[in-house]
């Protein structure tokens, strides 16, 4: 059962010739970090930021496959306990040695981030104690088996305890002890503060204008890239192709598909990866006895609760035509929520093929010959060409006869108004941050559960005992081959019974100069040590 | 004066208050920030604790009974996105504004009084008719096109100037700015330029029509026939009073160009009040939308006060009536 995880895979980016001249590296960011603070604001920006300056137990490679970085190998000791033994000899970019109490004092700060907009508290709950028998050894003693803890590991920057005076930090799952002078968020801000180590140290953070981190000269492994990397949020996707263009950056993040000819004629590179994103429709159906459901015309019952008519919504959409023509190729029409080989997956996963006849013919058995309306709820500005491709969706779907109205709107909008339950249809995306496919089925079509978190982003509240039972079953199980196995039941299950509609996976693109590489991530991060002169 | 100058200040102050009021219910009803800053991978307990945090699972009355008791004793709030101070946060911003505004309506006055008094001498040559048609342009294009367009002609394919972002800043009698370094000045000038050209236009129009009608005034044909030269009767008789109208217009367009250059901040990516503001509306960051108008209508006043002293200093009428009055 002993996981050993290579090391060697993320100490070593790929080697580069011509040092001399590779030392600066200017990115262009779609959008910006909130803060310094790795524990701050759990979101992509400030996750990926945070790893260049603060590294964790261990962390996620190009393609979410957990590495080591703080620790060197990691085992479950019994079904309540993992092991982790961390590399020696690592330093803090001021110099300090990293010890096993670091860790203690990172896990007890988590929750004691004041002001927080969305902590990491969701990664460390459930930790009963923590034993550190020596300096590089650790053991978390969990509640229930968390077969996650080594995926959560991979979410929490460490910081130096001797630097925040917490030295003698205890562990207390209820608040822990001589914690010293915690730092604020703010504090994170100023680069003599900054503590960690990861290959970088912060050098400037002004923010709206630039980040700029410099080389670790205390970092152990293998030296990056480059000696100085000058991030500069540039928001609006036509000004971010114009400054590479321009040369103001050598790559940017996330330019548009339009722009992609543009960008090759002039003579720019471009990496793409599929990502971890699926676009999914998800359907109401809900079926209390006191709720109707609020955007379907034409009939008294709820449609949705019949799985011959998800099924007809789900046929009626030709996805590779959506993939083609409105995502311009920069995605992949999608059969489960994440795409194979992502743990959990299964290969012969096929997208529903495209049949209106099939769907019509379902429609009819399930006594709706004429259909009906329904009003299709969609941000238009958050996902790659959100908007369109649900006014692609209504045409297809007004065509076997379900009348279908488009309610588009901006995201801060869309959220509140789905979050009280207020579309009967609606078009998402939910990006596995985890990579394993236990997320995505635990939120978005696990029965919704206050207490233990389950289907938090379920809001079609979809429901299937089946479903909870083998997800719940595999959420506690330590062993991989048998949680695979549950979790690739659990999905057939949802996918069968069309728990929702999914649509496609993004695909992400970067764009820069002729003499970079990239190793493109699943996970849509910007990691500066993966971009390397081009050999 | 005092009289006028308190009763201003006390209608600036109720203008505050209504606004601050607006807008903190109008930010309400967009949405809940929550939905917006939370990670996805929150769940229920999580979202909870947050709204605790931020203090947005009280009432609405109570949030706002808050809000106005810390708003009078000089807290704005903290912003839910960066946990910092809304107004240090915007404060922190004011340099980049301020620096783009003024180069913005220097442009303007520099270019668009000369452009618009030759315009109006000249009505009918060629360079007259060009100047009103380059006009007709700086208007009526949109603002993100012309800024859009800036960018590809010389960041992009000439190659001359950077494509956004504020250049290197530099502190010169305390106050820190770009201005004050060759790289941000590079750096300033496109987007400078973007937010003038509007402006300009304006006062193109309004520097000829007055210059138009001044021309043709009694006391300038006087001048003319006493043998005065003509750069003394352009640049004494007739500039001075085709100015009022000028002034007016600038001041209340150095308002909204400090206030909402939102457009040209966004496409040139500099990093003033505006881009926070549009940033900050996307995440539903109430504290700062509310302090940020609520710093807007300060600045509004204080420029028209400012407006209306100018004008004291240019037409010798209004000074009178305001001694009579």
């Amino acid at each position: 059962m002993k996981r050993t995880l290579t090391v060697a895979a993320l100490m070593v980016p790929a080697l580069f010739a011509g040092a001399a001249q590779a030392q600066n590296l200017r990115i262009g960011l779609s959008s910006e970090p909130t803060s310094m603070d790795p524990h701050f604001h759990n979101v992509g920006p400030n996750n990926f930021m945070r790893r260049h300056i603060f590294q964790g137990l261990l962390t996620t490679d190009e393609t979410q496959k957990i590495v080591g970085e703080l620790a060197e190998a990691v085992a479950p000791v019994n079904e309540t306990t993992w092991e982790f033994k961390l590399r020696k000899g690592v330093k803090f970019s001021d110099g300090s040695d990293f010890t096993a109490t670091d860790v203690v004092y990172s896990l007890c700060r988590v929750p004691k981030v004041e002001g927080s907009p969305s902590s990491f508290t969701v990664f460390t709950r459930g930790i009963e104690k923590i034993e550190t028998p020596d300096p590089h050894t650790i053991r978390f003693v969990t509640a229930s088996p968390n077969p996650l803890l080594p995926n959560n590991m991979t979410t929490i920057g460490i910081l130096s305890s001797k630097k925040f005076g917490g030295q003698n930090v205890k562990y207390n799952p209820a608040g822990c002890e001589n914690l010293g002078d915690l730092p604020k968020s703010t504090d994170f801000n100023d680069p003599t503060k900054a503590i960690g180590t990861g290959p970088y140290v912060l050098t400037e953070y002004t923010r709206g204008s630039q980040i700029v981190l410099t080389r670790n000269p205390n970092y152990q492994g293998q030296k990056a890239p480059w000696e100085r990397v000058t991030w500069r949020p540039i928001t609006s996707a036509g000004p971010r192709v114009a400054a590479l263009l321009a040369g103001d950056v050598d790559l940017i993040e996330n330019p548009q598909i339009e722009d992609l000819p543009r960008i090759k004629q002039a003579g720019f590179k471009t990496a793409q990866q599929l990502s971890n994103r699926i676009i999914y429709v998800h359907l109401d159906t809900h079926a209390a006895a006191d709720w109707k459901t609020p955007g379907i015309k034409g009939t008294d019952k709820n449609p949705l609760l019949d799985k011959r008519v998800r099924e007809a919504l789900s046929k009626a959409i030709n996805r590779q035509a959506i993939a083609e023509r409105i995502m311009g190729g920069v995605a992949q029409p999608a059969g489960d929520l994440l795409p194979w080989p992502l743990f959990g997956t299964s290969k012969d996963t096929k997208p529903t093929a495209f049949d209106p006849d099939g769907a019509k013919k379902l429609l009819t058995e399930a006594g709706y010959p004429n259909g009906f309306e329904i009003t299709l709820g969609t941000p238009n500005d958050r996902y790659i060409n959100d908007g369109k491709i649900s006014e692609a969706i209504a045409q297809m779907w007004t065509r076997i006869g379900v009348k279908t109205n488009v309610d588009a709107m901006t995201a801060s909008t869309f959220f509140t108004r789905r979050n009280k339950f207020e579309f009967s249809a609606y078009l998402a995306g939910w990006g596995a941050d985890s990579g394993e496919l236990g997320n995505s089925l635990n939120a978005l079509v696990a029965t919704p559960d206050a207490k233990t978190g389950a289907g938090h982003t379920n809001r079609g509240r979809y429901t299937n005992k089946d479903v909870d039972a083998a997800l719940i079953e595999a959420l506690r199980t330590i062993d991989d081959k048998k949680r695979e196995g549950l979790l690739q039941k659990a999905s057939k299950t949802a996918m069968d019974d069309v728990a929702l509609i999914p649509l496609h996976f993004e695909i992400t693109t970067w764009a820069f100069k002729k003499d970079l590489d990239y190793k493109a991530r699943v996970d849509q991060y910007t990691i500066a040590t993966d971009i390397t002169p081009a050999k | 004066m005092l009289v006028y100058l308190i009763r201003r200040i006390a209608q600036a102050m109720l203008v505050i208050a209504v606004m601050a009021t607006l807008v903190f219910f109008a930010v309400y009803a967009i949405g809940n920030p929550i939905d917006v800053l939370a990670s996805p991978q929150a769940d229920q307990i999580e979202l909870a604790a947050i709204s605790q945090r931020l203090g947005l699972d009280r009432p609405l009355w109570e949030q706002f009974g808050i809000f106005v008791g810390n708003a009078l004793r000089g807290d704005l709030g903290t912003s839910f996105v960066y946990a910092e101070p809304a107004a240090k946060l915007i404060l922190q911003r004011l340099p980049a504004t301020f620096e783009l505004a003024f180069t913005a309506l220097a442009i303007a006055v520099f270019l668009g009084i000369p452009l618009g008094v030759y315009a109006g001498l000249n009505p009918d040559s060629l360079g007259g008719r060009a100047v009103m048609g380059g006009s007709i342009l700086g208007f009526s294009l949109p603002n993100f096109w012309q800024g859009l367009m800036l960018i590809l002609v010389f960041a992009v394919i000439l190659g001359w100037l950077p494509a956004g972002g504020r250049g290197q800043t530099a502190t010169f009698l305390g106050i820190e700015s770009a201005l004050f370094t060759l790289d941000g000045l590079k750096h300033l000038i496109l987007p400078a330029l973007n937010l003038a050209l509007f402006k300009m236009a304006l006062v193109i129009r309004l520097a000829r029509a007055g210059t138009r009608e001044v021309a043709l005034q009694d006391y300038v044909r006087f001048a003319r026939a006493k043998g005065l030269s003509r750069s003394r009767i352009v640049g004494v008789h007739i500039l001075k009073n085709i100015l009022i109208p000028v002034v007016t217009i600038l001041g209340l367009e150095l308002g909204s160009m400090i206030a909402f250059a939102v457009v040209t901040e966004t496409v040139f990516s500099y990093p003033g009040m505006g881009k926070l503001l549009i940033d900050s509306i996307g995440r539903l960051d109430r504290p700062i939308v509310v302090a940020y108008l609520m710093l807007t209508v300060v600045i509004f006043v204080v420029i028209n006060l400012v407006v209306d002293i100018i004008y004291a200093a240019i037409d010798p009428r209004v000074r009178l009536s305001e001694v009579k009055g």
